[in-house]
Parts: structure tokens; C-alpha cells; sequence
């Protein structure tokens, strides 16, 4: 029984390591100050995965959604790992909440067809939703686990895995296919020395034109026949427009996203000195007067 | 968020500027592997690329993971019980981590499974590696055991032990080093004895001091020869770990706790001969320790990178009255000191791994022998003439250099540095092994001192001296080159002396002398080609002139009194 495995990850901006000019003027991300980065819990998602691909043989499959820049992320998981991969990129997509996103990537899901598991990172470091996956699964109409640490047992009926609540875990079987949103805690594999000798050639049909130079003149049949080659030795990155995964122009991008940003706020904090309140009925009665009287409360 | 190749503009430089592509071009065969490899590079370009990915990435799991891990591995080291060594849980992360990079096989050849990187660079991910943690450095850079297999096995042994120490399923130990034979390894005594009727071999023994003993794949100088009683009658040996194959001991050692240290004993273990009988100590083991004394080198200035950057960041924190104490001229000093130390000895390392890819490449050239013309010849028998005395050269300098950039560091750390809470200490007793290991520094210069004599380096130093310096840089240059006519004074006179203990006493003083002036033009060459480095080379050169003299007036004293009276001084 070979199973196939999709891996949705997402490039972010790297809000990790802060520098001064993260935020514009305007009190939006500056991307451009940001290094563009793999999201970390994607990579966990990535890592179970390619432990499945060890115990089980799986075909890793990875998708993104984003800016052809993006191709990036999928290289960096071809040098893990990964077997195929998929890029998502149109410029309808763009400007995308959870919800056109999870639509998106629903469509592409449909469009690769079979799968038996697909596996997200708990949330992005750009937006920590949390919410594409679980809304990803909804719209497959499929089972999700959500904050799985380890996958225990993977039939061709079901998969068993263990996930974090708090305070300890909880093993939960679910039938197939089904979405699993994967947190931080095991360790992803760096990547190799002999894929990335072999994949950092795997392009997508979008690089392979711009690496051609001279956009007045694109010598098309040069371009065909390069991305055909690519294909032949399984370097060729797919690129999917919105009407290839045939996904509807009003719910995707920004037409399809009903969030509204209103205002980014860069909130620098500034208390100097921690105050301790006793773990008692006292204490907390004092406290939530406290914070009536200075109007945080009520 | 650390990155040990990214943040050390000094290993850019170095890679950046190493001319490889003669080198590369041979061991790539042409680039007539990319047409039979996945992956093989396609030209030059390509396979620099792949350099600095793999360096990236082993940069990244340096700094990363096990840099973060390396003072528990210090503290707990591996774990010894009835006969049978464990790592300790983090040094299998770290090592889990680097076979994953696919970094257990770097030079090994593609059909091998290897990525088939050169020497330089496998030297420089030897550098990250120990800067992270020195003692890892003692199981990574094993894989020269696998690099000698690859250069006298036979292509059976080679099928049978390659592709599994590529990816790291195999581990190795060279076993040389007996109780009582160390630095005089031509009288082992471990004895190799052959079945008349099957032919097989068999091990019979003690071997003391082994690194990583407990390793499954063993490298072993025996003597095959019955009655001979000198190093023609050793020759070199596989074998694997086993029933009889008893690992009594582990030691208890000043530094590099992470990796074992093993006493074994050799009950009739079965083994296979590696090429030729009585060629193992004089052309095997010859062979094996250069490489390793590449690696220590390596070692060395990876424990002396780290011990530098602790130095410097806690001068710029820590503060006395009312300043850093980095604005004080005893510790700028200090550490200008330092970083120019450390910037020399990786000059000198990586022109040494540039010579010995050269080497290797010629040498393998000239052995396949298709359409082989007398300038490869030339070129090959000049390499192995550089490569013979730059590598011992290499040695002393970068080890030595990093004991007393450790020293320092923890001067520096004052007190604190005294303390075990901090790396300073750490780096200190892992640094003292490097100058010993793989042949003492004293070894060194005896190993160095004939390519110095019949002045093996005058060429590339001619070569050196004739780049187009101009300014400052022309004046420095003046400096070294009225060193290196004194040092042909010295030469001739010791030369001429025909003494053979003064030549012995004056030896170490000679080859420090060469170094000076070799390391000198390097730095010079290299501050041509970016201005940062000029206050550098100019601090070397500088520095240079009073050690300079001072050996040369040693050397040219004719004082020959220690000669005669050491006894009456040693005794007293």
C-alpha cells in the first residue's frame, strides 16, 4: 500500500528575529526588511511527514500557496526530503484571508486527487490564526487532529496519533483521509547534502523564463523544452494558476477574504516590574477590583 | 538563530578566494562526472555552489544544535560499562544531525556514495564543526579512515566499507598508538599472523590511547613480519568490532570528554590485509596521518575561533572602572593578538588543503596514467614536495596558536574564566590535545625541517613576493624580504655547520622563522585583494620582526654550550 502524504507550508516573513524596521510607517509588515523564511511549525509538519516516508514509504507531496518567490520554500523541502511539489501562485490569490486560502488550497488538494493525510504546521509566525488547516479539513469535508506530536500507527483504514493538550496528551484514531495540524517539538531533519546538489536545479516554469534574460524576446520552444527536461528528471516545480485547480474567482484572493485589516499596531511594552498576585480567593477579588477601578475591566 | 559559516567573514574569505578550480576540475575528473552522477557539478561555478550550500547548512546545525549542546557532552561524556562504550544521547543527536547532512562521506568519490568534496572543504566543515564542539570533531573527522580505505583497499574492500561510512551507518578508529609506542610507531609490536590453510588473518594484542576504539570499522598497524623489529616489517589491517575485539578501558582525560579514548585488546581477531604487506606504517599510516594532521589543525583553529569570540564578547560587556574593559590597551592588545593569530594560521591552513588537493589530484592523475605528460609529473611531484612541508608546518602553527588563544581567553575572562560556568575553561583543555595528538609539535618541525633546508616553499614564495604590491603593502613586503634572505643565511649556516645536533637544536627555531615569512606573504596576498585585511597583515608583519630576529640571532649565535652542559642543568 503505498500512501500519499500532502504537506502544505507557507513562506513567511521572519518575525522571529525582529530588526528595527519591521513595521512601516503605516503599521503594516515590511517584508522587505524581513528575511523570507520556511514557517517553523511547517517544517515539524514536514518532519512527520518524512518520518512517515521512513516507517512507511510514503510519497511526500508539498503545496504553498504564494508569490512565485515562494518556489523558495518548496527547494528548501525537496533538499529535506520531499518527492513532488506544487506551487500555488496567481495573482487572484493575492491579498488572501484563512478563508480564501483555505479554499485555495482545497482546490488543489482536489486537483492532486488521491491523498490519504495532509499535514499542516499548527499556525504561520506571520498571522498565528491557526485556522487554514482545521478550515482546510471542513472543506474537504474530511476528519482533522489538531496539534499532533507524533503519528503512533498509519493503516490504509486509519491513522493513530498522539496529540498536545494541555497539561498532557491524548491519542486519537481517526479513519482516512484526514488533516493533521502538526506543532513544534520534534526535530526537523537539515537538509541534505546530496539532495541539494541534485534539487536546487528544480525550477519552476515561471524561473525557467526569467533565467531565459531577455524579456522582449522569450524564445518560447527554448523555454518548452527546458521545462519538459526538468520534468523528464523530476525537477520541474508545477505552478497551478487559479483556473488550472479550478478555484472560483470570488472566493479566492481579496475578493474572497472578508477579514478587513483595520490596523496593525506595533505594541512596545514598556512595564518595568512584575507584580505577583497570591494564589488566593483574596488575592483575586483584589486584583479584579483593581482592575475595575482602572477601568480595564468593565 | 547562529550560523557558523555565515558569521565568519574571515571563512567566506577563505573560500571565496582559494583558488580550487585545478584542483576541482581533477577530482571532478573534468566534469565528466556530472554526466554519471545525479548531483556531480557541471563546472566550477556549480561545484562552489555546492560548497557553500553544504557549508551553509552545516554552519546553520553548528551553530544551531550542537554548539547549544556541547557543555552537557563536556560534563557527562560518553557512558562506559562492561566493555561497551554509549555516546552520550547528544553527541548521537549531533552526529544523527550531521549524517542526515549527509556530511559523513564529504570526500568520498560519487560512485561511493561521498559527495566528493576536496579536502579544503571538508577541512573548513572540520573548523565549524570543533568550534562547536572540539570533541565531535574526534568522530567526524574519522572520516580519513574511510578516505584510506578508498586510497590502498582493494575494490572489494572498498564495496564493502564506502557506501555504509558514507551515510554514516559505519564508524572507524585508527589503531596505532601501543602502551608502549607512540611517537615511535616503527617498533609496534601488535602482532598480524596468518593461517597457512585459509589464508585469513588474524590480530593479536594491545592497543592504547585509540580514538573512538569502540568503532566498527578499525584501521590497524600490526606487525605481519615474524623476527623483523623496524617499521618495513608492519603492515596495515581492516577489522571489525567483535567478540574479541575488547575494549578494557576508556580514559579519564584532560579535554575532549565527548568522544572515548579506548584501551582494546586484540584476542585473534580476524582481519583483512589493506594493501600491500610491510607498506603499512611507511606509506599507509604516512598517508593517514597527514590527512589527520590537517584535521587537528582544523581542530585547533575551530577551538581557537571559539575561544576568540568568548574572549571578545565578554571584553565588550564587561566593565571596570566605569568602561569596557576592551578599551584598555593590555586586553585590545590581547585580543588583536588573538584575532591576528587565529586570521594567520587559517591563511597557512587553507594554502596547506589548497597543496593537498593539488597532491591528490596529480597523484590520481598520474596512477590512472591515460594521456599523462610530463607537466603533470612535474606538477605532481611538486605538490607532494609542498604538501610535505607546509602540513607539518600547518600543524604547529595552528595548534600551538590555539593554546594560546585559549590561555588568553580565559586572561581575559579574568577570574570568571577560571570558573566552569563558563566556555573559556572548556576551551582551554580541549585546545591542549591538538599540539600533542598526531604527532607533538615537536614532531612537527623534524617533519617540516627537511622541506625547509632544501627550501621546498621558495617558489611559491618567489611567486608571492611578485604580485603587484604597491604603498604600505610594498613596504611590508620589504620586511619579509629582507626575513627571507636572512633565513637563507640561516639555513646555509646550519646547513653548512653539518652538525646534526645542532641542527636538531635549531630546528624548531628554523621552521618558526619559515613560517614567518610564508604566513607573512599570504597575508599580504590576501589584504591585496580586500583592504579590511590590511591592518591585519600589516599587525602580522609587524609583530613578526622581533620573533624573527630573535631565532635568527639564536640560530646564528653558534651557541653550542646546551650541547655540552643540558645534563648539568637538568640534574641539578
Amino acid at each position: 500500500m503505498s500512501y500519499t502524504v500532502l504537506v502544505f507550508v507557507k513562506q513567511v516573513p521572519d518575525t522571529q528575529n525582529i530588526t528595527g524596521d519591521a513595521m512601516t510607517p503605516e503599521g503594516t509588515v515590511n517584508r522587505a526588511a524581513l528575511p523570507a523564511i520556511f514557517n517553523p511549525e511547517d517544517l515539524n509538519a514536514l518532519e512527520l511527514a518524512l518520518q512517515l516516508k521512513d516507517r512507511y514509504g510514503v510519497r511526500v507531496v508539498v503545496g504553498t500557496m504564494g508569490p512565485p518567490s515562494a518556489a523558495e520554500v518548496l527547494r528548501n523541502s525537496l533538499f529535506r526530503g520531499a518527492d513532488e511539489c506544487v506551487l500555488l501562485t496567481d495573482r487572484a490569490f493575492a491579498g488572501a484571508d484563512t478563508l480564501a486560502t483555505s479554499y485555495a488550497l482545497s482546490c488543489c488538494a482536489k486537483k492532486i486527487g488521491k491523498f490519504d493525510l495532509i499535514l499542516c504546521g499548527r499556525q504561520a509566525i506571520d498571522g498565528d490564526t491557526a485556522q487554514v488547516g482545521p478550515q482546510l479539513a471542513e472543506k474537504l469535508h474530511i476528519p482533522q487532529i489538531c496539534y499532533v506530536e507524533e503519528v503512533l500507527e498509519l493503516t490504509p483504514e486509519k491513522v493513530v496519533a498522539r496529540r498536545a493538550i494541555e497539561g498532557g496528551y491524548e491519542v486519537l484514531e481517526s479513519p482516512l483521509p484526514a488533516l493533521m495540524t502538526v506543532v513544534e517539538g520534534n526535530d526537523p531533519r537539515p537538509m541534505a547534502g546530496h539532495r541539494i546538489m541534485k534539487y536546487k536545479r528544480a525550477k519552476t516554469p515561471s524561473e525557467v523564463l526569467k533565467a531565459q534574460g531577455d524579456s522582449n524576446y522569450v524564445d518560447s520552444e527554448a523555454v518548452a523544452s527546458v521545462v519538459e527536461d526538468l520534468r523528464g528528471k523530476g525537477l520541474l516545480i508545477e505552478e497551478w494558476t487559479a483556473e488550472y485547480v479550478g478555484a472560483d474567482k470570488s472566493r479566492i484572493g481579496l475578493a474572497g477574504s472578508p477579514t478587513k485589516v483595520k490596523n496593525i499596531m506595533s505594541v512596545v511594552l514598556t512595564a518595568s516590574e512584575a507584580k505577583a498576585v497570591e494564589p488566593t480567593d483574596a488575592g483575586i477579588t483584589g486584583l479584579i477590583h483593581e482592575l475595575i477601578s482602572d477601568h480595564t475591566l468593565g | 538563530m547562529a550560523n557558523f559559516f555565515k558569521d565568519n567573514p574571515d571563512l567566506q574569505f577563505s573560500l571565496e578566494h582559494l583558488d580550487l578550480s585545478e584542483a576541482v576540475a581533477l577530482r571532478e575528473d573534468n566534469y565528466r562526472d556530472a554526466e554519471k552522477y545525479e548531483g556531480a557539478p557541471v563546472d566550477f561555478q556549480d561545484a562552489l555552489d555546492n560548497y557553500r550550500r553544504v557549508l551553509d547548512v552545516i554552519g546553520e546545525i553548528c551553530g544551531d544544535r550542537i554548539d547549544p549542546r556541547s557543555r552537557t557532552v563536556d560534563r557527562e561524556g560518553p557512558h562506559f560499562e562492561n566493555n561497551t562504550v554509549t555516546y552520550h544521547p547528544l553527541t548521537q543527536k549531533n552526529l544523527e544531525d550531521l549524517r542526515r547532512a549527509d556530511v559523513m562521506g564529504v570526500m568520498l568519490p560519487h560512485r561511493y556514495g561521498g559527495l566528493n568534496f576536496p579536502v579544503s572543504i571538508y577541512t573548513m566543515l572540520t573548523e565549524m564543526v570543533s568550534r562547536a564542539d572540539a570533541s565531535l570533531q574526534n568522530l567526524f573527522g574519522l572520516q580519513d579512515i574511510a578516505e584510506t580505505i578508498c586510497e590502498f583497499g582493494n575494490e572489494e574492500q572498498r564495496q564493502q566499507y564506502l557506501p555504509r561510512f558514507a551515510t554514516g551507518e559505519f564508524d572507524g578508529s585508527m589503531d596505532l598508538t601501543e602502551p608502549d609506542f607512540g611517537s615511535d610507531l616503527q617498533s609496534v609490536r601488535l602482532r598480524a599472523w596468518q593461517d597457512e590453510k585459509t589464508g585469513q588473518w588474524y590480530l593479536n594484542g594491545m592497543k592504547r590511547f585509540i580514538t573512538n576504539g569502540c568503532a566498527k570499522v578499525h584501521l590497524v598497524l600490526a606487525r605481519s613480519e615474524e623476527g623483523t623489529s623496524d617499521g618495513r616489517g608492519l603492515s596495515m589491517f581492516i577489522c571489525e568490532a567483535g567478540p574479541k575485539l575488547v575494549v578494557r578501558r576508556i580514559e579519564d582525560k584532560l579535554g575532549i570528554h565527548g568522544v572515548a579514548t579506548c584501551e582494546l585488546q586484540y584476542n585473534d581477531v580476524p582481519a583483512q590485509l589493506c594493501g600491500k604487506r610491510r607498506f603499512g606504517l611507511i606509506k599507509y599510516v604516512m598517508s593517514l596521518m597527514n590527512g589527520a594532521r590537517v584535521a587537528i589543525s582544523a581542530q585547533a583553529l575551530g577551538i581557537a575561533e571559539a575561544a576568540y569570540r568568548e574572549a571578545r564578547k565578554y571584553a565588550s560587556e564587561r566593565e571596570q572602572f566605569k568602561k569596557s574593559i576592551d578599551r584598555f590597551p593590555a586586553i585590545y592588545d590581547m585580543l588583536s593578538s588573538m584575532k591576528v593569530k587565529i586570521t594567520a594560521a587559517r591563511a597557512l591552513l587553507y594554502e596547506t588543503t589548497r597543496a593537498v588537493d593539488l597532491r591528490n589530484g596529480y597523484n590520481h592523475l598520474v596512477e590512472r596514467g591515460e594521456n599523462v605528460t610530463p607537466e603533470d609529473r612535474a606538477a605532481q611531484k611538486y605538490y607532494n614536495r609542498v604538501a610535505a612541508v607546509l602540513t607539518p608546518m600547518c600543524k604547529a602553527l595552528a595548534t600551538e596558536t590555539a593554546n594560546q588563544v585559549a590561555y588568553d581567553s580565559i586572561q581575559i575572562h579574568g577570574g570568571t574564566g577560571f570558573m566552569r560556568d563558563f566556555n573559556a575553561e572548556r576551551y582551554y583543555r580541549d585546545a591542549r590535545i591538538t599540539n600533542i595528538y598526531e604527532g607533538t609539535t615537536q614532531l612537527q618541525v623534524v617533519a617540516a625541517i627537511g622541506g625547509v633546508l632544501q627550501r621546498d616553499n621558495d617558489k611559491r614564495l618567489a611567486e608571492l613576493m611578485a604580485l603587484p604590491f604597491t604603498g604600505k603593502l610594498l613596504r611590508l613586503k620589504e620586511v619579509i624580504a629582507g626575513h627571507h634572505a636572512r633565513l637563507l643565511d640561516a639555513v646555509k649556516f646550519v646547513s653548512e655547520k653539518k652538525d646534526p645536533e645542532y641542527h636538531d637544536l635549531m630546528a624548531r627555531s628554523l621552521v618558526e622563522m619559515e613560517t614567518y615569512v610564508f604566513v607573512g606573504m599570504l597575508l599580504l596576498r590576501d589584504a591585496l585583494k580586500c583592504d579590511k585585511r590590511l591592518p591585519i597583515a600589516e599587525r602580522y608583519v609587524l609583530d613578526s620582526v622581533p620573533e624573527f630576529q630573535k631565532r635568527y640571532m639564536r640560530v646564528m649565535s653558534n651557541d653550542t654550550v646546551l650541547i655540552d652542559n643540558h645534563r648539568d642543568i637538568i640534574d641539578y
